[in-house]
């Protein structure tokens, strides 16, 4: 357990120095936003109703550019190597792998939120539970998320190849999240089943790719 | 020489039941009250997703063989199975609006099994995709065993979530369970034309594994000869 503290002060400590990674993701979601705005030109009403689609898309493609770096820095700096030696257990990484994932992720989507109720002028209440589901569903898509980084990252077509690989996996994450999403900004739709299904997803892929894992790092 | 007589009898049984099947199929199943010949299109749109979904479950069990054993051969089976499995899924996929247009009156639905399908395609493609961006062959094996094994994890999942989305989102289509109150001309028919499928996906995935050893063994050579000859260029003995 201290390997994975470790692991995970130190990607904090380099994404805080260089914010690489957050900036590059915060500007694309934005980005995203900016271009929704100019191709389907949108009344408050309709922004409402389809925001919950919009932002879920800028969160998904935000977090693949970011998701694609987190493997990157070892990969270019030689440093697998010092991970596979270090007393760290292969699931302590990927632990720490996801958590810095996920912690990322979800600095983007709090940035993001406050924009996207500026740009279209959108009032809801339920801010408490809206932060729940980013995390839920920022949780089961940074878990498959992470592991088919640390593959992508070795093959020829790297960044091309992670979306790929990870969009159709995800995509229960991603309707679930939409609808709840669209409940909390005050939808009319029941919701129950969408709430287990991302706690069932988190935790079904946050183990299995812990377990798998151990294949991924191997050199 | 026994891979080729079980080879020359796939042939021969797949020959048979191909053109038995599609004789069930087209002349002697009877035709289909309301939606006539267009119907016919059945025997060959779901017996390829049953092939499609077999393969794609194969994928799955030699992923665990390959991680377990660590035997070329199963990454090879799985390898194939993918690719075979995308053949039949696309052939579902393909004839599926061909049928879906004079009978529903639209080419595409986000219905529950249709998008499944659209879903499980995208998924199996990128993993041959996957494949094919690797050099080193033991990544490539594993890294794939583990995409294979995730992936298929998920179907259920996945299926789960776009039927629960679709009774949400209901669309302008009527519902067509055939399944339900099948002839049983059309169901022998129906199966005819699956075991035909199965066995010509048996001879594509064997075909399929000989070539991947094929092209290993032509890798190992040429990387011989290329050893040999730099140490003659570095004047080296040479001999084979």
């Amino acid at each position: 357990m201290s390997g994975l503290a470790t692991i995970l002060r130190k990607d904090l400590k380099i994404e805080l120095r260089t914010k690489e990674a957050l900036s590059a993701s915060f500007v694309f979601a934005v980005l995203v936003l900016v271009i929704f705005n100019f191709t389907l030109i949108l009344t408050s009403d309709e922004a409402l109703r389809l925001g919950a689609g919009f932002l879920w898309i800028a969160f998904a493609f935000s977090g693949i550019l970011s998701l694609n770096r987190s493997f990157a820095l070892e990969r270019e700096e030689g440093c697998t190597q010092g991970l596979l030696i270090s007393p760290a257990e292969p699931g302590s990484i990927y632990l720490a792998k996801f958590l810095a994932n996920v912690i990322l992720m979800l600095t983007t989507e709090l940035l993001v939120v406050p924009l996207f109720v500026v740009f279209f002028n959108i009032e809801f209440e339920r801010v408490g539970l809206l932060i729940l589901i980013l995390a839920l569903g920022t949780i089961g898509f940074s878990s498959v998320g992470t592991l088919f980084s640390a593959i992508a990252v070795h093959t020829r077509m790297r960044e091309v190849l992670l979306p790929l690989l990870l969009l159709p996996v995800t995509v229960p994450v991603l309707i679930a999240s939409v609808e709840t999403t669209a409940y909390a900004l005050g939808a009319d739709i029941t919701v129950a089943f969408w709430f287990r299904l991302l706690i069932v997803y988190d935790i079904v892929f946050v183990t299995a790719s812990y377990l798998v894992f151990e294949y991924v790092i191997q050199e | 020489m026994r891979t080729q007589s079980i080879d020359r009898l796939l042939i021969i049984l797949a020959t048979i039941t191909l053109i038995a099947g599609l004789y069930l199929a087209l002349f002697w199943a009877p035709r289909e009250n309301t939606m006539g010949d267009v119907q016919r299109i059945f025997y060959i749109h779901v017996p390829a997703a049953w092939t499609s979904f077999v393969a794609f479950f194969l994928v799955f069990v030699y992923s665990i063989a390959y991680l377990a054993r660590r035997r070329r051969s199963r990454d090879a089976l799985a390898a194939a199975c993918a690719e075979v499995g995308l053949v039949f899924a696309t052939i579902n996929l393909a004839t599926g609006p061909i049928w879906a247009r004079p009978v529903w009156g639209i080419w595409w639905t986000w219905d529950a099994r249709l998008t499944m399908m659209l879903v499980l395609w995208l998924m199996y493609v990128a993993y041959v995709m996957l494949r094919h961006y690797m050099i080193d062959p033991e990544r490539r094996a594993t890294f794939s065993a583990v995409v294979g094994i995730i992936g298929f994890l998920n179907v259920p999942i996945v299926y789960m979530s776009i039927r629960w989305w679709r009774t949400q989102h209901p669309q302008p289509v009527i519902a067509g369970g055939s399944d339900s109150g099948l002839d049983p001309k059309m169901r022998l028919a129906l199966l005819a034309c699956w075991v035909a499928f199965i066995l010509l996906c048996a001879i594509l995935v064997r075909r399929r594994v000989r070539l991947s050893a094929l092209i290993d063994e032509l890798d190992a050579l040429q990387a011989h000869t290329e050893g040999n000859h730099i140490s003659a260029e570095f004047g080296g003995t040479e001999h084979s």
